[in-house]
């Protein structure tokens, strides 16, 4: 029933989010654009030579890269600038008073967002495959619909982790700086810039600890067919979630209590 | 008996605000030790207020009314103090208690944007479960109410103020809430869409005994809405009763201007025992309590030669005036 209900406000809510981004389809097909960094660095990996060092051929590192990319496109999270602006202008005010978690808003905003951007992210991967024809390959249905998931739930820690920051504006009216602290590590030991294989092992047995491979190297590397631990990478995506969902309701419930209504 | 729908009990709400001094020292000061200093906003009040009562909260700009409503709303925490709504604890926002009430801020929107309003409708509908019929009935009935029709469908952009204050008065009632706290609903508004405002709050208290705090710096507002004043001082309550008996008590004289036939019985009339205000050649106007108004007429017209004469109020923003910067009304 509980779902039910969830699933009708969501569902509209998404409806009502996917027509206002197709208002500013033209400003999401530049956001799409702006999103080719692994692009840029599988041209520096290819042309230095640099992918002989971790036994992955060219063909492989494309497609890794290629898959980066859209795992980017699909997981990309701004909810914590959003947040802040709303709750600095005081536009949070009205969502707080509603029977509905405010970051329900901004969680249909993302996913209408990923459906307005998925038509321009084909239309990249079409002339990726013209420059690169003998990348192109078809990944086999069960892998596609694992990989599909696995995007869901980088999203979804992705999400949660910005989340969490977003509530810290309760306390700190810059919540938004302290996600600039997280976006190197995001950076480097993602996978955007480089696979979470060519680290070196001791760093690497860390960096697995860490939630931050989950979001764009393992699916990454589960969509291009590269080896992969399938169901250790879900399970620890998914652990993740467990850890930080809970963390997030704690936040929420003690900054909502710290909430001054500021600008409204 | 009419139930008390809002008990306010002891109520306080204390603010950490941090100071800076002015300059460079001042910055560098502030950088590396900040002051904050806790400032108490709402001080000790009480108050209760009935089931379809609409009340009006009077103050200067910073007194506290804006944020007794938040507090009322369940938006924010108080420090001190009990508040129960409609049998709820508001800062707890309990869905059953958020699906009762809402709040309307004459500066803030909900609407979307860059979408028409009905958008914005159906998504406050699903959001208080409401299904899309009974979602169409109630967007028909208020948007009659509201004389908005067309304006439903045009981006909330390309609104003027009125049209997207009636569209967020639309989305803000959609699930018909018992509880309405509106601040400064008005604000900004030209004449006739203030009117036709103040007109539709009157037809919704009437038809759904709805009870509504709302706040305003239009004394129009609060005069053809509001039997009842709260009126806050610096945080605290300096008055709370009937509108009418305020005024009584804060203008108890009124102002009549009498055309006299001549300047001399001008004159005549200002060296009486009346107390003159002012006298421009055969024009006076003089003072007269308001309990004994009758009478000091009948002397008057028996014994002056009186052209013509017209009795006014003095005006109702200069009584309030007087509420906003005094501390304590005893009625």
């Amino acid at each position: 029933m509980i779902f039910k209900l969830i699933n009708r406000k969501l569902l509209t809510l998404l409806k009502v989010q996917y027509s206002n981004m197709l208002e500013y389809r033209v400003e999401i097909a530049l956001w799409a654009i702006s999103g080719i960094i692994p692009f840029f660095m599988l041209n520096i990996w290819t042309n230095n030579n640099l992918n002989e060092s971790i036994n992955i051929s060219d063909v492989m590192l494309s497609r890794y890269f290629l898959c980066a990319f859209f795992v980017r496109q699909f997981s990309v999270v701004w909810v914590v600038f959003s947040f802040e602006e709303d709750s600095l202008m005081g536009k949070v005010s009205p969502y707080l008073i509603q029977p509905l978690n405010p970051f329900f808003r901004y969680f249909a905003q993302h996913l209408a967002e990923q459906i307005t951007r998925f038509p321009f992210a084909l239309i990249i991967a079409f002339f990726f495959f013209i420059f690169n024809p003998e990348s192109l390959w078809i990944p086999n249905l069960g892998i596609l619909l694992l990989s599909i998931v696995s995007t869901f739930l980088s999203f979804l820690i992705q999400f949660l982790i910005q989340s969490i920051v977003a509530c810290l504006c309760f306390w700190t009216e810059k919540a938004s700086s302290i996600e600039r602290l997280l976006f190197i590590p995001t950076l480097f030991l993602s996978g955007l810039l480089a696979p979470v294989v060519s680290f070196p092992t001791y760093v690497k047995s860390w960096i697995y600890l860490t939630p931050f491979p989950y979001l764009i190297d393992f699916p990454a590397n589960l969509l291009s067919g590269n080896e992969t631990n399938i169901s250790g990478g879900l399970s620890m995506q998914i652990l993740w979630i467990f850890l930080l969902f809970p963390l997030f309701k704690r936040i929420w419930s003690e900054g909502t209590k710290k909430y001054t209504a500021m600008g409204s | 008996m009419v139930q008390n729908i809002i008990d306010v009990r002891n109520l306080s709400k204390s603010f950490d605000i941090s100071s800076k001094e002015p300059g460079l020292k001042g910055t560098i000061k502030h950088f590396f030790r900040r002051q904050t200093k806790s400032i108490k906003v709402i001080k000790d009040i009480s108050f209760e207020i009935k089931e379809g009562e609409i009340v009006g909260f009077l103050g200067a700009n910073g007194a506290g009314k804006t944020t007794i409503l938040k507090m009322l709303c369940g938006l924010i925490y108080p420090s001190e103090g009990s508040i129960l709504v409609s049998g709820y604890l508001p800062y707890r926002r309990k869905e059953n208690f958020l699906k009762n009430i809402t709040l309307i801020m004459g500066q803030k929107q909900q609407l979307i944007w860059d979408l028409p309003p009905i958008e914005s409708f159906y998504l406050n509908a699903s959001i208080y479960d409401l299904d899309k019929f009974e979602a169409k009935k109630r967007i028909k009935k208020l948007s009659e109410m509201l004389e908005i029709d067309e304006e439903l469908f045009i981006p909330v952009r390309k609104l003027s103020l009125g049209q997207r204050m009636k569209s967020e008065l639309l989305a803000a009632l959609i699930h018909e809430p018992n509880i309405l706290f509106l601040d400064e609903p008005t604000l900004g508004l030209d004449i006739n869409a203030q009117r036709n405002l103040r007109k539709f709050l009157q037809k919704y208290n009437k038809e759904t005994n709805a009870t509504i705090c709302l706040t305003s710096h239009y004394m129009k507002d609060i005069t053809s809405l509001c039997k009842r004043v709260i009126c806050v001082h610096e945080g605290a309550i300096s008055y709370d009763g009937k509108l009418d008996l305020l005024l009584k008590k804060l203008s108890p004289v009124k102002e009549i201007l009498i055309v006299c036939r001549s300047e001399e019985e001008a004159i005549k009339l200002e060296n009486s025992c009346f107390t003159v205000k002012n006298r421009i050649k055969n024009e006076i106007t003089i003072k007269i309590e308001k309990n004994s108004i009758t009478s000091s007429l009948k002397t008057i017209l028996n014994n002056f030669d009186i052209e013509d004469l017209y009795i006014n109020e003095p005006p109702i923003d200069e009584v309030i005036g007087k509420v906003l910067i005094k501390k304590d009304y005893d009625i």
